[in-house]
Order: C-alpha cells, then structure tokens, then sequence
C-alpha cells in the first residue's frame, strides 16, 4: 500500500514536472518574455543544479566543501574543450564536463578521508583555488583571457539535466546508500562503528555530487558565451554554498527553493553587485544567529503533505536530525 | 647572489603572512573558529594605515600604532556581534558565520568607498639600499621585519609574563575549567580577538607600505595564506605560526624565482593539501586521538 503510495507520489512528481516544462517552453518559444527573462531561468536551472550536486555533498554528507566552483570550472571548460576545440555535439560536451568534474571529485574526495570539518573545509577551499588558477596557466584554453563559447544551452537541455538531477539524487538519498551518507553526516564513529564503510560513502558523495555540478558548469559554459578562470574564485563556490545553507542543511526542497529565491534578487540587483553581496552575507549571518538549520531544516516540501496523511504513525523517517 | 636575495624577499613576504597567521592561531586555538574575516581585518588596517598617514600625515610609527587600536576594536566588535552568540553552536554554523562577516566587511567596503586601488605613498620610509657580503638589501624590508619580530616578541611576552596571557593559555587549554577557576572566559576571548586583530592590523599597515598597492578585496588572498600558514605550523600553537608564516613566505619565493611566478598563488594551496593528507597536527603541533 505504501510502495503504492509512494510510486503514485512518484508519477505525481513527474507529471506536475512535465507540465512546468511544457509551460515554460511555450512560454519562452512563443516570445511572450524577452531573452533577460529567458536568460534568468536558464540560469536559475543551472543554479538548482549546482545547489542540489551540493546539498548531497554537505547536506547528505555531511561533508563541508566550499570548492565548488572548482568542479563547475572543470565541467564548463572541459565541455566548452569538447565542443568548441573538437567539434562535439552539447551532449558529449555534457557527459564529458560531468565524467571530468567527478575526477576532479573523487582526487578531492580521497584526502577528504583524513580530514574533517574545518579542515576539510579549507583543503577544498585551496582545490577550487588550485583549480582557477591551472585554467588560468594553460594557454590552450585561452589563459587568464578565457575561452569564447557559443550559445547552444536551450530550456529543454537545462530542464532535462535538472530533472535527472533531482530524480538521481533525491533516489539516491532515500536508497541504502543515501542512508549510511546520512549516518556519516550524524556520526561519523558510530557509522564507522556500525560497520558502514563511511571512506566509500563520502568519496561517492563527492563522485557524484561533482558529477552534477560538472554537468551544471558544461550548461553555464554555454549560456554564456565566454567562460573566464576569475569568474570560478571562492565567492561562485559561496553563491551555491548559499543556497544550501538558507536552504536548510539536509534539505533538497529548500535547496532548490532557496535557489529559485536567491536568484530571483540576484536578478533584481544585478546593477547593484556589491547591494546584493551585502543581502547575501547578511542573509547567511542571520540564518546562522536565528535560524542555524536553514528554512526547512533537513525537512523535504512533500513531507508537509505526508506527515498529515500519516498523522496517526506520526513522521515515518523522524527528521529531526542536526547537521554536524 | 639572486637566491639570497629571493631568501630575503621571502621573508620579509613570510612576516607578514606570520602576522596574519598568528592572529588565526591564537582565535583558533581558543574559541576552535576559523575567522574567516581575520584576513579582511588586514584589509581594514591597512585602509586605516593609509588615511592616518595620507589625512592626518602621521608618520610610519603612529600610523602603525593607529591601525593596531583600530583593528583591536573591530575585531572585538565582530567577535562581540557575530561569534559569541554561536559560542555554542555546531562549528558549521561558526565556519559559515565567519564567511559571512569576511564579505559583509569587504563589500561594505567596497559600498561605502568603491572597488578603485589606492597607493600608498612611497616616502614613508627611508629607501636605502644595503649592502651586506654583497646582497643588497632595502632598508625598507630591514626595518619591516624588525617591526614584525618585534611585535612577535612582544606578544611572546604577554602570552607568557602576563595575567592576560595566563587567562588565554587556561582558557585554550579548557575552559569550562578556567571558567570555575573564576577566569573571566568571555573578557580572555575578546582580548585574544583583539590581540589577534591588532597584529593584523599591523600587517596592513606594513603590506602598505612594502607593496604600495591596497584595495578592498585585498585580503582575501593573503588572509587564506595566512591561514596556510597557521596550519603549516600546527595551528592553535603561536610559535607554529610564526615558523610557518616565514617558511610560506620563503617557499612562495623560490617558486617564483624558480620561473613559476604565474602558480605562486597555487603553490600555498598545494603546500596545504599535502600538509593536511601527511602531516595534519602541522610541525609543531602534537597528535591528537580523537575521543568518542
């Protein structure tokens, strides 16, 4: 009844998906909205991408990285490489961008074994650093100058990607797998203690966490039309990081929420960059001094419904957990 | 002859970063918080520097001096604002409090006086070259190391000669206990913040006036070498970050002598991962076994 339930959720899901995508395209393919509009959704879809690759790594995980923008950086040039030097279609650019940036994820996956917390922190902080400044060396790909890249980033590329995303990792999180990231992110030494091989577990995260974010930088090379090292530093990695923290730690929902929101005010004060800067980090203060678990906490949007169905049993999975 | 010169570069480089560096290690030593601000704390000090001697034509000394009471005030003023309300918080929260502050600052910044680079003026210091066994040397860099070891002494001194210092070493070392041993905990760790900013203060100033060029994202960079630094040295230990600081600094120029000046901002990065995949406690620090 329950697996019933569940899949009918499922189907539901997947429906109401198709129908915004149907929305948006005709939307955008009848011209009602001109290209900034366009352009703002392409790139709030990049966006909840990135956040989601994210939310698994720190959310699920547990596992404090604030060098995302490295493996964004890997995947849009490394697509941007495929098509624009090699003559590849969008998709290999895609696949590839993806299938590099989750190297780039499982070499910062490996030390992050030894390292915990701040630490860990601060070592993927120097990855992403290491990262901009290598494209910034190589001349092939056009050095500090960066690389011109043609727009072929269109809204069913974005929605597809977007859709395989969530549908991956919301899976993931609730597979047996998805449990002992979360065990990991509880305790680690208890896991540890429970047998879970908690090493594996955080280096998969960050493999596929830095899939995404790839997949999500090959989108982002061709939305804009040129991709630069300085536009990956440290505060791209803080733009993502912020969507999971208002989000709520532990929640994709408020992931994806909190990138829809963040990017609706980015787009409100793009003329204003350091305005909108000041909002971030205020934003993240204030979260951190009133609300440290974030909008939701690790609570889903859906589990608002469910948890009324099942008020008699009370909350099937008791989310009541603290992010490490 | 150009290795020593480099050697002596680098170290005049390395004070500075062990000037920041200290100012993380004695925080992190005592509150467990990476101040992610700290580096834009430089920055301040370094625009404090640069208005005390452009505006009120105060020399290099009372410039310096400025600065450092200026930073100590604002670094109790985050601390006060900012951290203690999280003194209990998960670590997380401290860590991403601390990446808000450091771009509250430097885009506050950047708000109320614009991104543009401002210069110090050249003539602060006497320009003299010297030659010793046939390197020469800056005045200029001589003196600034002289200041830096200074400050380092002096602060040997009050973390070891003084009740101050008594109250930061209790505290760090547990604090509950120094608490019932009617140490004043919340006074101890904003006279460290304030300790630790003044330093930073100073490294402003110094920077200024050794690079010329300051801007508002200025301390950024340094303020994560630094923190390279710290840890290199086996952070929480304040000897450590001197150590470290000077041999980044060094390390940092034989790379760009080395012709790999384009990866010098790298190399810091490097140097960290491995140093936390081989040797995580740092030179001095001492092995920790983690308790369940």
């Amino acid at each position: 009844m329950i697996k019933l339930k569940q899949t009918k959720g499922f189907w539901l899901s997947i429906l109401f998906a198709f129908v915004l995508f149907t929305i948006v395209q005709v939307v955008i393919s009848s011209a009602m909205i001109n290209f900034y509009f366009v352009n703002m959704i392409l790139t709030m879809g990049i966006y909840i991408i990135l956040a989601v690759s994210l939310h698994l790594i720190i959310g699920i995980t547990g596992q404090f990285s604030i060098g995302h923008a490295g493996f964004l950086a890997v995947g849009a040039y490394t697509s941007a490489v495929f098509t624009m030097k090699l003559g590849q279609p969008l998709l290999i650019g895609l696949i590839a961008g993806g299938l590099a940036a989750a190297m780039a994820g499982m070499l910062i996956g490996i030390p992050s074994l030894r390292l915990k917390g701040d630490y860990l922190a601060i070592a993927t902080l120097g990855f992403g650093e290491i990262v901009r400044i290598t494209f910034f060396n190589i001349d092939y790909i056009g050095g500090p100058s960066g690389m011109m890249v043609s727009q072929l980033t269109t809204w069913p590329w974005v929605f597809g990607c977007m859709l395989l995303t969530i549908l991956v990792i919301r899976n993931f999180t609730n597979s047996t797998h998805g449990r002992a990231c979360i065990s990991v992110r509880e305790d680690e030494i208890a896991a540890d203690a429970m047998g879970i091989n908690t090493t594996y577990y955080k280096v998969v995260a960050f493999l596929i966490g830095s899939f995404f974010a790839g997949v999500g930088g090959a989108l982002w090379a061709h939305n804009f039309y040129i991709i630069q090292p300085s536009q990956f530093g440290f505060l791209k990695s803080f733009d993502i990081l912020i969507f999971v923290v208002l989000g709520g730690l532990g929640s994709m929902s408020g992931a994806v929420i909190a990138a829809i929101l963040l990017t609706l005010v980015s787009m409100l004060l793009t003329e204003y960059p350091e305005t909108r800067m000041i909002i971030y980090s205020l934003i993240l203060i204030f979260t951190m001094l009133y609300r440290p678990r974030g909008l939701l906490g690790t609570k889903e949007v859906t589990s608002l419904f469910t948890n009324r169905r099942n008020k008699k049993g009370g909350p099937k999975d008791g989310n009541r957990h603290t992010v490490a | 002859m150009e290795i020593i010169q480099q050697l002596v570069n680098g170290i005049s480089l390395g004070s500075i970063y062990a000037l920041i560096a200290l100012g993380y290690t004695m925080v992190y030593g005592i509150v467990k918080l990476i101040n992610f601000a700290h580096g834009d704390v430089f920055m301040v000090g370094s625009f404090v520097g640069f208005y005390s001697i452009t505006f009120l034509h105060l020399s290099f000394f009372p410039a310096l001096i400025l600065s450092m009471v200026a930073c100590a005030v604002f670094g109790v003023l985050i601390e006060r604002i900012a951290y203690k309300p999280l003194r209990n918080a998960t670590r997380i929260a401290a860590l991403i409090t601390a990446i808000g502050v450091s771009l509250l600052i430097e885009n506050g910044m950047i708000f109320f006086r614009g991104a543009q680079l401002e210069a110090y003026p050249n003539d602060i210091l006497p320009t003299n070259k010297i030659d010793i066994l046939g390197v020469t040397v800056e005045s200029k860099s001589l003196l600034i190391l002289g200041v830096s070891v200074a400050l380092m002494i002096i602060l040997q001194f009050v973390v070891h000669k003084t009740k101050i210092g008594k109250a930061m070493r209790a505290v760090s070392h547990d604090a509950e206990a120094a608490k019932l041993m009617g140490i004043n905990v919340d006074n101890t760790i904003s006279a460290t913040f304030a300790i630790g900013s003044s330093l930073a203060g100073a490294a402003g100033v110094i920077f200024g006036t050794y690079y010329y060029k300051i801007e508002p994202l200025m301390g950024v960079i340094p303020g994560l070498k630094a923190f390279v630094a710290a840890v290199l040295g086996g952070i929480g230990i304040i000897p450590g970050a001197m150590v470290g600081g000077l041999l980044l600094g060094v390390i940092e120029s034989l790379v760009s002598a080395a012709g790999g000046s384009l990866w010098r901002d790298g190399v810091a990065f490097i140097v960290l991962i491995l140093i936390l995949i081989f040797m995580p406690q740092g030179i001095f620090g001492k092995n920790k076994r983690e308790k369940v």
